[in-house]
């Protein structure tokens, strides 16, 4: 699914810096995610790749630009009140509540949410999608398998109910056999009709099924573009796919 | 299968003869033992405890004090823990040889300590290095005889130690629990005797079990123990967490009523001394409730609790009596009538909540460490406060509010005279606040609090707001901080900025750590055990005659929990099977060794994961 011409982007970022106390992390960036898009963000280590999520999430404050939402600009408003908007995060390496129950973790995905029977629906709907994290619903997450707790991350991700998804690398430290299986699930995810703004180092599965994409370097976005022309750029080959294949 | 499985697959008992044990380990169990043994003496515990008798004649509490380490660690040389799929050691004679060489090294200590003290004189930096130490080590022989005395007699218990090992389970279990219940009925002399009068014939009139009366305590309880006593309290305990739904919940009932019951009852037959001791359990288990929510529930460890329980002790001072400070403006009433009390605990948890809020607001920003640090400095802020010359005029200084009166609600009266009033009225607030906790606990803040224990920034990615939900956990711990300090107000009849040092703080701390935190139970039991055994900062327990070493033995425990036991007396399971996680997984991790077939590789493994995954994902 890709973006219709002419709608409001779902999130935005415009002219953005951040900074962590006297270091200058985000130097002037300009996003935009459309609804049901699923785009990416590449770029190497340090490349304030987290920090473009928090931001985003409102758990970093922009010291200058707009977070714009829904058309609205978002920045005094708390984390909270842009997840009940439908942002959410996976957070990178999932970080689940360790010594909480898998099930604990996933109520705790529906926080802000009141609807109870949504939430059961929404519970039933994750079981089916990963009949693994319903087998293990009284277990501690923290000693689920990694790729058990992927699923359970994604899990308490979608229990928000989200209309986009922010997903920090998303195949780290998972087996290669797990990377292919959970980009094709985070696909599926996207089919739904929700956005997914992947943060991701593997940027040749990336962008193979993403929309569009962006290259971040020090802070700056470097490259814009369709997710095709990125495959083919030969400055990223080279910099940048080198390295990833 | 392989070989693997063959040769470690099932343990068998390596039998190895007597003196072939590990002599390292006994060196080092053995100097542990000897430091240990010198250090108790040194504290002044064995000369301090001597006038008490445990068993007329032969055994004081200071000789106990003493005599307690070699046995246990006698027993603990040998015992190894066994891992699955290794072998165990046979039990046998080696057991016994190993638990006496610790022992009698362990002796050595102290033997050369007697020789040591009567020789030289430190009295100047060690206070207890005094000529009653060697007297009593020496058992008012010659120092030589003391000398071999002590290899002697820690080398036997050493020996007795290391002999548990050799008898069977079961034998092994009734031996402890009739040595520990001969202790016990010892121990608590005073307290059986005050409940119930006609336990005295068990005591010499000099005070301690009889001779005749240990033999038979201990005979009885080991009958008992064979006979299953012990067996089928555990039992119940695993039957009843195994239970769920109606069955569970009728179960909860019927123990809370028959708790309520014997709370009832209890008071009504025990003397004055054993009111008085309950009701100061009560007051710091309302404290350590309240605590149990920030520290156990929210995760933020507050070291300066005490605060709200000045805030709350000086408001209700404040308010009902009438030796309060001169600047009080004359609309500020003093309700010493009839429901007075009443009112000034609904102000009091009003200024307690307010205290919350302003301590908790800069204090909640921080974290970990830090804001462990500031707590402890904000505590102290209070109380100087209390203290201060500049607010004097209120809180009269260092002189403290006299002459507060007790709770009068019209019908029945609460004073500090009569303990079980007390007792009573603490029970009310508890059980207020056991369900205040409780429901709190199962609620969406209760799940926040945890949220933010686990992973603040995960917690806040999940759109909880992180400073309000750990600010509710300051405002409710001060809420029911405060209603203890407004019942110790009307208790004592009179507070002091000496009521409220940083002590208290750290033993609500330790009761919350000791008892299990984050369990409303293990919170009740470790203030049973700690204020009512070993007793409160300034409240004497059970063990009056530890008062000196109260501290000791706090700190003491601490450690020993920690490294332990670390879930507290009352575990709460999830977070036992968390804390044990480590040997759990190594245990797995054997068995798997085991039982791993050589063809299962870790490609496979990972492919079993990746099936998972993908189970609706169409993957492979
Ligand atoms: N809380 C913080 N305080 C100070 N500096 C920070 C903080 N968080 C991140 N940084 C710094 O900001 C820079 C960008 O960090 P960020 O986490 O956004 O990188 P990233 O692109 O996600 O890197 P990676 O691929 O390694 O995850 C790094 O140099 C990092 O050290
Ligand atoms: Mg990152």
């Amino acid at each position: 699914m890709t973006r219709q011409e002419g709608s409001t982007p779902l999130l935005e970022f415009r002219d953005i810096n951040t900074h962590y106390g006297a270091v200058h992390i985000l130097k002037d960036v300009n996003l935009a995610i459309y609804p049901g898009e699923l785009v990416c963000l590449l770029g190497g280590n340090a490349s304030g790749k987290s920090t473009t999520l928090k931001t985003l999430l409102g758990m970093v404050k922009p010291t200058s630009g707009e977070v714009v939402l829904d058309g609205e600009v978002v920045n005094d408003k708390p984390t909270s009140y842009r997840v009940e908007r439908g942002v959410t995060m996976v957070p990178e390496n999932r970080r689940l509540f360790k010594r909480l129950s898998v099930k604990e973790n996933l109520e705790l995905g529906a926080y802000l949410r009141d609807d109870k029977e949504g939430i059961e629906a929404d519970l039933e709907r994750i079981f089916s999608m990963f009949p693994r994290v319903k087998e293990r619903l009284t277990q501690k997450a923290g000693t689920l398998s990694g790729g058990e707790q992927q699923m359970v991350a994604m899990g308490r991700a979608l229990m928000a109910r989200p209309r986009v998804l922010l997903m920090d690398e998303p195949s780290m430290g998972l087996a290669p056999a797990l990377v292919q299986t959970n980009f094709e699930l985070i696909e599926q995810i996207h089919q739904e009709g929700i956005a997914i703004f992947m943060v991701e180092q593997n940027a040749n599965m990336a962008l193979s099924i993403a929309d569009r994409g962006w290259v971040l370097q020090t802070g700056k976005v470097v490259l814009d573009n369709t997710a095709e022309a990125l495959l083919a750029d030969p400055d990223l080959r080279r910099s940048y796919l080198g390295q990833a294949d | 299968m392989s070989a693997v499985t063959a040769s470690t697959g099932m343990p068998t008992a390596v039998s190895k003869g007597a003196f072939d044990v590990d002599w390292r380990q006994i060196a080092r169990t053995g100097g542990l033992l000897a430091l240990g043994l010198v250090f108790i003496a040194l504290t002044g515990m064995p000369v301090g405890l001597d006038e008490r008798t445990v068993i007329e004649p032969w055994l004081s509490l200071g000789l106990l004090s003493l005599t307690f380490l070699p046995f246990v660690l006698g027993y603990t040389v040998g015992h190894e823990k066994v891992l699955e799929g290794v072998a165990a050691k046979a039990k046998g004679a080696r057991d016994v040889v190993a638990g006496a060489a610790v022992g009698a090294l362990g002796g050595l200590g102290l033997s050369v300590l007697v020789v040591l003290v009567d020789n030289f004189d430190l009295r100047d930096p060690l206070v207890n290095w005094s000529p009653q130490l060697v007297e009593m080590l020496s058992f008012d022989q010659s120092v030589g005889f003391g000398f071999v005395a002590w290899i002697a007699i820690s080398g036997a218990l050493g020996a007795a130690g290391g002999a548990l090992h050799v008898l069977p389970h079961q034998v092994r279990r009734a031996v402890v629990a009739a040595i520990l219940a001969v202790l016990l009925t010892a121990i608590f002399e005073s307290f059986l005797t005050d409940v119930i009068d006609q336990l005295e014939f068990l005591y010499a009139s000099r005070g301690g079990l009889t001779n005749v009366w240990a033999v038979v305590v201990f005979v009885v309880a080991m009958a008992v123990s064979l006979s299953g006593g012990g067996e089928k309290l555990g039992e119940r305990r695993a039957a009843y967490q195994a239970a769920s739904g109606p069955a569970k919940n009728r179960q909860t009932a019927l123990f809370i009523a028959a708790f309520s019951l014997a709370m009832i009852i209890i008071p009504l037959v025990t003397g004055k001394i054993t009111q008085e001791l309950m009701a100061n359990v009560g007051i710091f288990m309302l404290l350590a409730l309240g605590l149990n929510i920030v520290v156990g529930l929210a995760g933020i460890l507050d070291l300066g609790y005490v605060a709200f329980f000045a805030v709350g002790g000086y408001t209700t001072a404040v308010l009902t009596s009438p030796n309060r400070g001169p600047d009080w403006p004359s609309w500020v009433p003093t309700l010493d009538g009839p429901g007075g009390w009443l009112i000034a605990l609904a102000v009091t948890i009003v200024m307690a909540i307010f205290a919350g809020l302003v301590i908790g607001a800069p204090v909640i920003r921080m974290r970990g460490d830090y804001l462990a640090i500031v707590t402890l400095g904000f505590g102290e802020i209070i109380r100087l406060l209390f203290l201060s010359d500049w607010l004097g005029g209120y809180f009269n200084g260092a002189q403290g509010i006299t002459n507060i009166p007790s709770a009068d609600f019209g019908i029945f009266e609460v004073k500090g005279t009569d303990p079980r009033s007390v007792f009573y009225l603490v029970m009310v607030l508890a059980a207020i606040s056991i369900y205040i906790s409780w429901r709190l606990e199962h609620s969406r803040l209760g799940r926040a609090w945890m949220a933010v224990r686990e992973d603040e920034s995960v917690a806040e990615a999940m759109g909880i707001n992180t400073v309000n939900v750990k600010l509710m956990a300051f405002v409710v711990g001060a809420a029911l901080a405060s209603f203890a300090g407004a019942v110790f107000s009307a208790k004592v009849g009179s507070i002091f900025p000496t009521s409220f040092l940083i002590l208290v703080s750290i033993v609500i701390l330790v009761i919350v750590i000791v008892g299990g935190m984050g369990n409303i139970v293990g919170v009740m039991v470790g203030a049973l055990g700690l204020v009512g055994v070993l007793g409160g900062p300034k409240q004497p327990g059970l063990l009056q005659e530890f008062s000196e070493y109260k501290l000791l033995i706090y700190g003491a425990l601490l450690i020993w929990m920690m490294l332990n036991r670390p879930e507290g007396l009352v575990p709460n399971v999830r977070r036992s099977r968390e804390l044990h996680q480590d040997e759990f997984l190594q245990d797995a991790w054997l068995r798997g060794e085991v039982d791993r077939d050589e063809s299962t590789t870790e490609a496979e493994a990972s492919a079993n994961l990746a099936d998972g995954l993908g189970t609706n994902g169409g993957a492979s």
